[in-house]
């Protein structure tokens, strides 16, 4: 009996990679549009923020902390952080880093908050795509990291879908969340007073549920920066390729260096985009 | 014409809406229809017709259906079977049936609606959540702005127009619902329980403000209640209802006299008559006062006699072959000139005098009240034994 199972193996594997195969000669013209505007926003927004110069981005940085928080120690902070950075070195790879980062967020935003709406307006949507969100957040990233490799090359692309992959269940969960929590009061104040679904979902829903949408968005931030150094495994530019170049050569000093300035800017991003506390007496 | 029409509706929540019906159509209760179909009878074979101007209260105990029916009247419930008819630009329309267009129409112009928990939205500021429904309907900016401040000044809250809402009592918080309500100058406000979430004192206050209002605006208002000292103040007409049926609709003094059923006798029973009851519902009709040709006979002994003209209006008054004097009494006070009643034989009130004020003019003066109709005429007698007997008439049922 054991015998016989072990013999017979259910080709799995080679069913997926056949698959990966089959997408890469029929879809390929997909994956390299795909790829070809992905690259083009993350290189873009990376040379924008190179083409400044440090100093003043710093500035700039600071500047809208303080629009933002109205904090003198937070200001402080992003200035002492930053400036460190730059010091040891990193500032290149921060900003690349930051790209990374931000173009990720940027993507599951675009994609991830629609789709949880969507979800919201339907539970057998969200009872189906559960168990896909689950499975994103559980798979080991180096079980995806390989076909999307195959399929966009190494580089940022891949090193941004693997990000993608891996933050975009937060906005979308927290998006569902947010949208049905609304108080059922408060559909009947806006449908009694005439609103057509569009005005529901603009009015009444989005507002109601942007806290924690915006919350959703920090979580994808913070996933998104966890993976640099795995997205620098496919060649991605950034923070992570220092760390990971620490790794092949056992540099301690390099490594520490690095990994010192990941958690900076993961501090950074994570005080900066906390919602400044509303002036009112509730939330 | 009425702006409000049910037609025979029946409202069913849950799947098994045919068998609800059909089980409607035997006469079973709601538990027994819940138990066979598991579908809630939300109201059955409700007609009721609310006219133009009049506050109609629906009352019943909590799940008697008066929030299911109400709901009916802008389609925030459907209804399984019957007609909502409501006056909309003119025409009636039937709410229950018409298309997404004429129904979208209906919520942004004619018929409006206050909830029991406000509704309102926090993240807006007060100003912005009365310019709700305008903003909706794409009214522009300047115009919104220009309405939100008039309704903003009607219900007192001009100074609080930026603050949020929730930094508002709830008195206050209501008053913006209200203004919410009335700025998109809807002929028909849907109020559910406004006043219920609010102390008494601040619910006395805005139930006198909203028949303040009520005077000057002239909206028709379906009202909903629990509480029928509220319900007998505001309403013109009250429909009481029981386990998703209408069982009495009709005035005030309708139910308090003549209460249909032992559930209608039960929430009328604790109930102060004074403010309710009028000259109407005790008097001795003229009709049945005995006559000697063109007089009427006032008194037992036959000593007093009222001449009257041929309308029946009266002329002058006899008594004991001098000639008495007739006062006029101001009907909703209740007062009259103290050296006129000294003088005075026999007072002359409108037939609509409450209770109360014929009470308090009989304490004051002693004198037989003769009321009269709004053209005049004698419409009937009404003295210390009409009063009596129209209290224990009360009592006794
Ligand atoms: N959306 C709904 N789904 C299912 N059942 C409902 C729904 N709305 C109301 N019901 C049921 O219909 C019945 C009447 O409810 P309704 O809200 O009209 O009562 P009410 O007279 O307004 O009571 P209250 O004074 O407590 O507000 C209740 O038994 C309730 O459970
Ligand atoms: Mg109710």
């Amino acid at each position: 009996m054991y015998d016989w199972l072990t013999e017979h193996k259910i080709p799995l594997g080679i069913w997926l990679r056949d698959f990966v195969d089959l997408l890469t000669t029929h879809g390929q013209s997909v994956f390299d549009f795909i790829s070809l505007v992905l690259g083009g926003l993350i290189g873009g927004f990376t040379a924008a923020l190179l083409w400044v110069p440090p100093l003043l981005l710093i500035a700039i940085f600071a500047l809208v902390a303080w629009l933002v928080h109205r904090s003198v120690g937070l200001v402080v902070f992003i200035l002492g952080a930053l400036l460190l950075v730059t010091n040891l070195g990193y500032w290149q790879a921060t900003m690349e880093t930051l790209s990374l980062v931000f173009c990720a967020t940027f993507v599951c935003v675009v994609v991830g908050v629609p789709i949880g709406i969507a979800a919201a307006h339907r539970p057998w949507l969200y009872t189906g795509i559960r168990p896909i969100l689950d499975l994103m957040q559980t798979i080991p990233t180096f079980v995806y990291l390989i076909p999307t490799l195959v399929l966009f090359g190494l580089g940022a692309v891949p090193g941004l879908i693997s990000t993608v992959i891996f933050s975009i269940p937060a906005p979308i969960r927290l998006t569902h969340l947010g949208i049905s929590s609304v108080p059922p009061a408060l559909y009947e104040a806006g449908k009694a007073f005439g609103a057509t679904k569009t005005q529901l979902l603009f009015k009444v829903e989005l507002p109601h549920a942007l806290p924690t949408i915006m919350a959703g968005i920090t979580q994808c931030i913070m996933l998104s920066l966890s993976m640099v150094v795995i997205a620098a495994l496919v060649g991605a530019d950034g923070l992570g390729k220092p760390v990971v170049r620490a790794l092949n050569s056992v540099n301690i000093a390099m490594g520490f260096e690095a990994g010192l300035a990941i958690v900076v800017l993961a501090i950074v991003l994570d005080r900066v985009c906390k919602r400044p506390e509303r002036r009112s007496r509730k939330g | 014409m009425s702006a409000v029409e049910f037609r025979n509706i029946d409202i069913v929540f849950g799947a098994d809406q045919k068998g609800a019906l059909k089980l409607i159509d035997e006469g079973r209760t709601r538990d027994e229809i819940l138990t066979a179909t598991g579908a809630v009878l939300g109201a059955a074979g409700v007609s009721l017709a609310i006219e133009r101007g009049e506050i109609c209260v629906l009352m019943g105990l909590s799940g008697s259906g008066k929030s299911t029916i109400l709901r009916a009247i802008n389609r925030l419930n459907e209804v399984a079977r019957g007609a909502v008819m409501v006056e909309h630009k003119g025409a009636m329309i039937d709410v229950a049936r018409c298309d997404e267009a004429t129904l979208r129409d209906i919520r942004m112009n004619t018929v409006s609606m206050v909830f029991q928990q406000f509704g309102l939205l926090p993240w807006r500021t007060v100003r912005d959540n009365v310019g709700f429904g305008l903003e909706l309907r794409g009214t522009p900016a300047t115009e919104r702005r220009r309405i939100v401040d008039e309704k903003l000044a009607m219900v007192g809250l001009t100074n609080w127009a930026e603050k949020y809402t929730n930094e508002l009592s709830g008195g206050m918080q209501q008053r913006v619902g209200l203004a919410r309500a009335f700025a998109t100058d809807a002929d028909i406000l849907l109020m559910d329980e406004p006043f219920s979430a609010l102390d008494p004192l601040i619910r006395d206050k805005l139930q006198d403000e909203l028949l303040d209002l009520q005077r000057r605006i002239h909206k028709t208002i379906v009202f909903v209640s629990h509480d029928l000292d509220e319900a007998l103040k505001l309403g013109n007409k009250i429909a009481i209802m029981e386990g998703g049926r209408i069982v009495q609709a009709g005035t005030a003094e309708d139910i308090l006299l003549r209460p249909a059923n032992a559930y209608v006798a039960e929430f009328v029973k604790h109930m102060n008559p004074l403010n309710v009851l009028r000259g109407t519902a005790v008097m001795r009709p003229a009709a049945s006062l005995p006559r000697e040709g063109d007089q009427v006979v006032l008194d037992k002994s036959g000593h007093v006699r009222l001449k009257v003209d041929g309308e029946g209006r009266p002329l002058s008054l006899d008594v004991d072959g001098r000639a008495g004097l007739l006062a006029t009494a101001d009907g909703e006070a209740g007062v009259i000139d103290d050296k006129l009643a000294h003088e005075a034989d026999c007072i002359v009130a409108p037939v609509d005098l409450k209770l109360k004020a014929a009470i308090e003019l009989k304490r004051h003066t002693d004198l037989p009240i003769l009321l009269v109709d709004n053209l005049g005429r004698l419409a009937g007698l009404c003295d210390d034994d009409e009063i009596y007997r129209g209290l224990l008439r009360r009592l006794d049922g």
